[in-house]
């Protein structure tokens, strides 16, 4: 007997291509989505330069609200806004995909688990915006 | 010593990111990136949002909204890289990275906040 006969074979496992992706719209969607964390992270950044501006006195805070007015930055915010808004509907939907809830036996339908998410998701941006806008 | 594994907690501040990134970003962008740069609604004053940041609820709720969509970021992003780009032997550099990172935010979301005049 030789020395290796007790070992499996190694599976062969073709590494896939960087790119893969890119072969199916189904991927390419999950890659979008995943790639909507990144806007988020950049308006976070917007969000703290905002704080220390308002921190910094009346000066900084004009400083930052002319830079917000750059039409690159505008076009960047409008996309951020696209990516974050598919980010907020494919993770109210998932709720009820991850959430599984059943009354007498019966499951809920995905509609009444997910429908709370989007009346939470417009209560808070009616209170922010009403706080924002009062002020 | 068993070791315990990260993952509930990374798991955690990614879903409660998610969340908050979902319920708060949205209007954010709206209000701040592209209505009040357009013009299209009027921009609140220095003094009127510096009111409303100096309260501590408003602190709070800044804090909340910097922090938990960054370490949402780091896991998702992590993740996005290491298995979307094929780069899994990196994976080691780009935790330490993407959490220092979302730490970093953290910290200075709490120092920015707590020094508003």
């Amino acid at each position: 007997m030789s020395a290796g006969s007790g070992r499996l074979p190694r599976p062969y496992l073709r590494r896939p291509s960087a790119w893969w992706w890119l072969g199916r719209w189904t991927y390419l969607t999950f890659m979008l989505r995943d790639f909507s964390c990144v806007f988020m992270a950049y308006f976070v950044v917007v969000t703290l330069l905002q704080i220390r501006a308002l921190g910094n006195g009346p000066e900084a805070y004009a400083a930052f609200e002319a830079h917000l007015r750059n039409p690159l930055l505008i076009v960047l915010n409008a996309i951020s806004l696209l990516f974050v808004v598919y980010h907020a509907v494919t993770f109210f939907n998932a709720a009820s995909t991850a959430t599984v809830v059943r009354v007498g036996g019966k499951r809920v339908p995905d509609f009444y688990i997910t429908l709370p998410n989007y009346i939470a998701w417009a209560a808070a941006s009616v209170v922010v915006a009403w706080l924002v806008l009062r002020a | 010593m068993e070791k315990r594994s990260n993952e509930p907690l990374s798991w955690a501040l990614f879903g409660a990111g998610g969340i908050v990134a979902a319920l708060l970003l949205p209007i954010h962008i709206l209000l701040f990136g592209l209505a009040f740069p357009l013009g299209l609604l009027g921009s609140p004053s220095y003094q009127e949002l510096l009111a409303l940041v100096r309260h501590p609820l408003t602190r709070i709720y800044l804090f909340i909204l910097c922090s938990l969509p960054l370490f949402h970021w780091a896991h998702r992003f992590r993740y996005t890289i290491s298995d979307g780009l094929q780069v899994k032997h990196l994976s080691g550099p780009i935790v330490v990275i993407f959490y220092g990172a979302a730490i970093y935010g953290t910290v200075l979301a709490a120092y920015l906040l707590w020094h508003i005049p």
